[in-house]
C-alpha cells in the first residue's frame, strides 16, 4: 500500500510494516498507526505516523551502544503487548533518537524504550523504572567506548 | 479531584491493593510511601513529562539522517 512519509515522500510499503500503538506515544496520544521502516542510513529506523506525514521518529537499537541495556516489563505491560516474556524473539526493542542541528550530538531516549510485538504488530513506549536510564544518552560517545572495548 | 487532609503516618487506600502513606513532612517537601502490586507502575509525574517533551523534540528531526560511521570518523579526526 502507498503511504506518505516524511523522509521518502510517497512510498509503497508492505502491510506487515504497519504497527498499531493502542495508547499512542506520549505527546502524540492520538496517533495510533505507524509504519516501521528501515532508514536508508543504517542502523536507523523510521517510525512513521500514518496519520500525519510530518510526524516520524528516528529509532535505533539501544543494544548497539549499550549492550547491557534491558527492560523489565510488568505482567500488565507484557499483557498489553501480548508477550509471555521479555526479551523475546517476538519482540523488537528500540530507543527513539533525537538529532539536533549538530548531528554528532544525537541522543537516544533510554528512559522511554519502544517495544514492538512483531507478531501482533502492536507497539508501546514504556517508562523505564530504573533511574539510571535517561531521556538523553549520547549515542556517538557510547558507541565509541563500546568499539574501543571491543578492540 | 478528591482532596484529603492527612497527617504524618496516616495513609490513604486506593482500591484494596494500593496504600499511600505520608512518611514525613519537612518545609515544602512531603515524603510519600507507596505500597502497590508489581503490575502497577509508580513514577514521578516529571518522568512522563520528560518523555513527552523528548518525543516532541525527536519528532522534529530533519529527514536527512547521518550515517553513524561518518559521524564516528569525524569524531576521531576532527580536523578533516
Amino acid at each position: 500500500m502507498e503511504v506518505n512519509t516524511k523522509a521518502y515522500g510517497k512510498i509503497d510499503i508492505d502491510e506487515r510494516q504497519i504497527i498499531t500503538f493502542p495508547s499512542g506515544i506520549p505527546g502524540f496520544e492520538s496517533l495510533k498507526k505507524f509504519a516501521l521502516l528501515d532508514a536508508a542510513q543504517q542502523p536507523f529506523y523510521w517510525l512513521q505516523s500514518l496519520d500525519v506525514q510530518e510526524i516520524a521518529f528516528v529509532m535505533i537499537s539501544p543494544l548497539l551502544f549499550k549492550p547491557n541495556y534491558n527492560v523489565q516489563l510488568s505482567e500488565q505491560e507484557l499483557e498489553e503487548l501480548n508477550l509471555s516474556e521479555f526479551p523475546n524473539e517476538e519482540a523488537l526493542l528500540f530507543a527513539i533518537v533525537t538529532i539536533p542541528e549538530n548531528q554528532a550530538k544525537m541522543t537516544a531516549n533510554l528512559q522511554g524504550p519502544v517495544i514492538i510485538n512483531k507478531h501482533t504488530k502492536t507497539g508501546r513506549q514504556f517508562i523505564h523504572s530504573d533511574v539510571q536510564w535517561k531521556t538523553k544518552h549520547y549515542i556517538l560517545d557510547e558507541l565509541a567506548s563500546v568499539r574501543n572495548e571491543a578492540c | 479531584m478528591l482532596i484529603l487532609a492527612r497527617k504524618i503516618n496516616e495513609s490513604i487506600n486506593i482500591g484494596d491493593k494500593i496504600e499511600v502513606s505520608i512518611i514525613d513532612i519537612r518545609g515544602d517537601q512531603v515524603k510519600v510511601g507507596i505500597k502497590a502490586p508489581k503490575e502497577v507502575k509508580v513514577f514521578r509525574r516529571e518522568v512522563y513529562e520528560a518523555i513527552q517533551s523528548e518525543n516532541l523534540i525527536a519528532s522534529k528531526a530533519s529527514k536527512n539522517l547521518p550515517t553513524i560511521d561518518n559521524l564516528l570518523k569525524d569524531k576521531k579526526d576532527p580536523a578533516e
